[in-house]
C-alpha cells in the first residue's frame, strides 16, 4: 500500500482545487456569454452590425440603438406600465391569498386542517389543461382584453401554499397559544406576530411571484388582443415573430405595408432586450440567497 | 335521536370555533375554487362535442369520438414522441450537469463560491422570450455568431432556422443553461447541510477527493435528487411551451423535431378553433402524468423509503 505524506496530499488537494476552478470557469463563462452577446450588440452600430454580426463586444461603440427606441417610446412605456400592473398585483394579490391558506393549514389546531390540506395538494395531482381555462377566462369570466386576464390565472397555486405552510410550521405554536390567552384574535396574530416573524417566507415567495409575472408573456398570447394592453415580455416576442413573418413574405406584400418603417433595426432588437430584462437581471442576484431558501424548502417534504 | 343532536352541535361548534380562520382562507379557498377546481370540467370535456355557441352544458356527448381522431394523427405522435424524448434527455442531462456543478462548488471553499454561485444562477431570472433573442444572435443565417465564424473559416453558413435536425441539440442546450445553475445551487444548499464530521472521518480514514464525493456527497443529496427526478417525471407527457414556441420561433420548418403535446394542443386550440383534439390531449395529459407520479413514487417507496414524495 502506498503511504501518503500530508505534502503530497497538499499538492493533490491544490491541483483538484484548480480543475474545479477550471471547470466552473468554462460554466461560467457558457452561463454569461448569452448576455454579453445581447448586451454588447446592443452597443453596436447598425452599420457595423451587418458586416461584423452579432459581438459580445461592439466593434464600433453607439448608443442609437437606443436613442431610436427611446424616439418613439409609446409602446414600450405601454407595456412597462402593464407589466409594471401586473407584477404589482400579482405579487400582492398572490401573497396575500397564499399566506392566509398556508397558515391555516398550517395550524395544528384548525379542525379542517387535514381536507383543507387535501383540497390543496389535489390541484397538484390533477388540473384540467389548457382549454377549460381558457374558456373560463375568456368565455365565463369574460375578461379577455382586461389586465385581470394577466393577474388572476397565475395568482396563486398550491406549490407556493405548501411552501408557506412549511415556513409557518417552523413556528412554535406556544407562541400563538400565548397570543390567544392574551386576547388576541386570529387576524391579529396573523398580521402583528406570523407575517413579522416570517419576513424570509414572504420575501422569499414574493420574489418567485414577481420574477414570474415580469418574465410572463403567455397571458397576452392568449388573452389580450389591444396591442396597447400587452406585456413588456410579449411585446419583445412579438416584435422577432413580425420580424420573420416579413422577412418570410415576398417583397410585393411588403410594398403595401405600412408597419414596414417601424421594423426595428438589428441593434435596437437587442437594445429591447436589454430593457426588458435588465431590471430584474441587476436586482434579482442580490436576493438570490431567498430564491436558494425558497427552492431549498418547497423540495423539504411538509 | 338525543345522540344525533349533541353530534350535531358539536359539529356546529367545532365549526364556529373555527370560523375566524375559516373566515381568513376564505378568499383562496374562493380562488381555487374557481381557478383551479372549475377548470377540472375540462377533464370531461373531450367527451362532449363541444361548440361554442352551445357552450358547455348545451354541447351535445359524443362519447370517445374525439379520441378516434387521435389514433391516426401523425402530427400528434411526433408531437409525444418528441415531448417524452426532449424531458428525458433533460432529466437525465440536467441532473448530470447540476449535480457536478454543485460538487465542484462544494469543494471549493473560498469567496470564489459566492460568485460562481450568482453568476450560474442568472439564466434562471430571465424568460425563454429572452434566450430566444439571445439564441438568434448565435443562430442567425447573416448576422449570427456561429455563421460568422464557419465563414470565417472558409466555409458557407447554414440556415439554422429551416433545418429541423439540428434542432434536438439547441434546444437540450437552451434548456440544461437555462435551469442547471438554479438546481446546482439547490444541490449545494442540500450538502452544505450534510453533517461536517462525515466529510473529516473520510478525510481522516485515507478517503481520496473521489471516493468522498462517492461516497459521502452524492449518497446525502440522493434522496433530494429523487424526489426533484419524481416531480419531473410526473410532468414527462407536459413540454415547456415557452422553451419550444420562442426559441424556433414557432417555425413549421421546424416541427419535425420541435413540435411538443403543449404547442400542439395551442395550435390547434387558437389557430384552428378545434376544442376536441386539444381537449382530449389535456385529458391524456393530465391522467397519465398522475399515473406516473403515483407509480413512480410507490417504486421509489418500495426501494427506498426516504426518498419517495408522499
Amino acid at each position: 500500500m502506498k503511504k501518503r505524506t500530508a505534502q503530497s496530499y497538499d499538492r493533490e488537494d491544490r491541483r483538484f482545487e484548480i480543475v474545479c476552478h477550471l471547470i466552473l470557469i468554462i460554466l461560467s463563462v457558457c452561463c454569461l456569454y448569452p448576455f454579453l452577446i445581447i448586451l454588447g450588440s446592443s452597443f453596436e452600430a447598425q452599420k457595423q452590425l451587418v458586416i461584423t454580426g452579432y459581438r459580445a463586444i461592439p466593434v464600433k461603440f453607439s448608443l442609437e440603438a437606443y436613442s431610436s427606441i427611446f424616439s418613439y417610446p409609446e409602446r414600450i412605456f405601454d407595456a412597462y406600465k402593464i407589466t409594471a400592473i401586473s407584477t404589482v398585483l400579482t405579487t400582492a394579490g398572490g401573497i396575500y391569498l397564499e399566506s392566509t391558506l398556508g397558515y391555516v393549514i398550517s395550524r395544528k389546531d384548525y379542525s379542517y386542517r387535514s381536507g383543507l390540506s387535501m383540497f390543496v395538494f389535489f390541484t397538484m395531482l390533477f388540473n384540467g389543461g389548457l382549454v377549460p381555462s381558457y374558456i373560463l377566462i375568456s368565455r365565463w369570466l369574460e375578461l379577455k382584453d382586461t389586465i385581470w386576464a394577466l393577474v388572476l390565472p397565475g395568482l396563486a397555486g398550491a406549490w407556493h401554499v405548501l411552501m408557506f405552510k412549511t415556513f409557518f410550521m417552523a413556528i412554535p405554536p406556544a407562541l400563538i397559544e400565548s397570543a390567544k390567552i392574551d386576547g388576541a384574535k386570529e387576524y391579529t396574530i396573523f398580521f402583528r406576530i406570523i407575517i413579522p416573524l416570517s419576513k424570509p417566507a414572504f420575501a422569499c415567495i414574493g420574489l418567485f411571484l414577481l420574477l414570474q409575472a415580469w418574465n410572463d408573456w403567455y397571458s397576452s398570447l392568449l388573452y389580450i388582443e389591444t396591442e396597447s394592453k400587452v406585456q413588456l415580455q410579449y411585446l419583445l416576442m412579438s416584435i422577432m415573430q413580425n420580424i420573420e413573418k416579413l422577412n418570410n413574405a415576398d417583397p410585393a406584400q411588403l410594398g403595401i405595408n405600412a408597419g414596414m418603417q417601424n421594423i426595428p433595426s438589428l441593434n435596437a432588437r437587442m437594445a429591447m432586450c436589454v430593457i426588458a430584462a435588465g431590471p430584474i437581471l441587476v436586482i434579482f442576484p442580490f436576493f438570490q440567497k431567498y430564491f436558494v431558501k425558497g427552492l431549498t424548502v418547497g423540495s423539504v417534504k411538509g | 335521536m338525543n345522540g344525533k343532536k349533541i353530534k350535531f352541535q358539536r359539529s356546529v361548534r367545532r365549526f364556529k370555533n373555527s370560523l375566524p380562520l375559516t373566515l381568513l382562507a376564505l378568499p383562496a379557498i374562493i380562488y381555487f375554487i374557481i381557478f383551479k377546481y372549475v377548470p377540472l370540467y375540462g377533464l370531461v370535456l373531450p367527451f362532449k362535442d363541444y361548440k361554442f355557441s352551445k357552450g358547455f352544458f348545451g354541447s351535445e356527448w359524443c362519447g370517445f369520438r374525439n379520441f378516434e381522431f387521435l389514433a391516426d394523427n401523425t402530427q400528434l405522435y411526433i408531437a409525444i414522441r418528441n415531448t417524452i424524448l426532449y424531458n428525458f434527455v433533460f432529466i437525465i442531462l440536467g441532473i448530470f450537469v447540476s449535480v457536478t456543478a454543485a460538487l465542484l462548488l462544494f469543494e471549493l471553499k473560498n469567496k470564489y463560491v459566492k460568485l460562481y454561485q450568482t453568476i450560474l444562477y442568472l439564466p434562471f431570472y430571465i424568460s425563454w422570450v429572452v434566450v430566444a433573442y439571445a439564441a438568434r444572435a448565435f443562430l442567425d443565417m447573416d448576422y449570427g455568431l456561429i455563421n460568422k465564424l464557419i465563414e470565417m473559416f472558409g466555409g458557407e453558413g447554414v440556415l439554422w432556422y429551416s433545418n429541423p435536425s439540428y434542432w434536438p441539440a439547441f434546444i437540450i442546450t437552451a434548456n440544461v443553461w437555462k435551469s442547471f445553475g438554479s438546481n446546482a445551487v439547490l444541490y449545494y444548499a442540500s450538502l452544505m447541510g450534510t453533517d461536517k464530521s462525515l466529510f473529516e472521518a473520510a478525510k481522516i480514514d485515507g478517503a481520496g477527493k473521489l471516493q468522498t464525493i462517492i461516497h459521502i456527497s452524492i449518497p446525502s443529496i440522493k434522496s433530494i435528487i429523487v424526489m426533484m427526478t419524481i416531480l419531473s417525471i410526473g410532468k414527462i407527457f407536459y413540454g415547456d411551451f415557452g422553451l419550444f414556441y420562442n426559441l424556433t420561433l414557432n417555425s413549421s420548418l421546424l416541427y419535425p423535431t420541435t413540435d411538443i403535446i403543449d404547442t400542439y394542443v395551442y395550435r390547434s386550440l387558437v389557430k384552428l378553433g378545434d376544442m376536441g383534439i386539444s381537449s382530449a390531449v389535456g385529458f391524456l395529459q393530465s391522467v397519465f402524468g398522475f399515473v406516473l407520479v403515483l407509480a413512480t413514487n410507490f417504486i421509489v417507496r418500495r426501494v427506498e423509503e426516504d426518498c419517495s414524495l408522499f
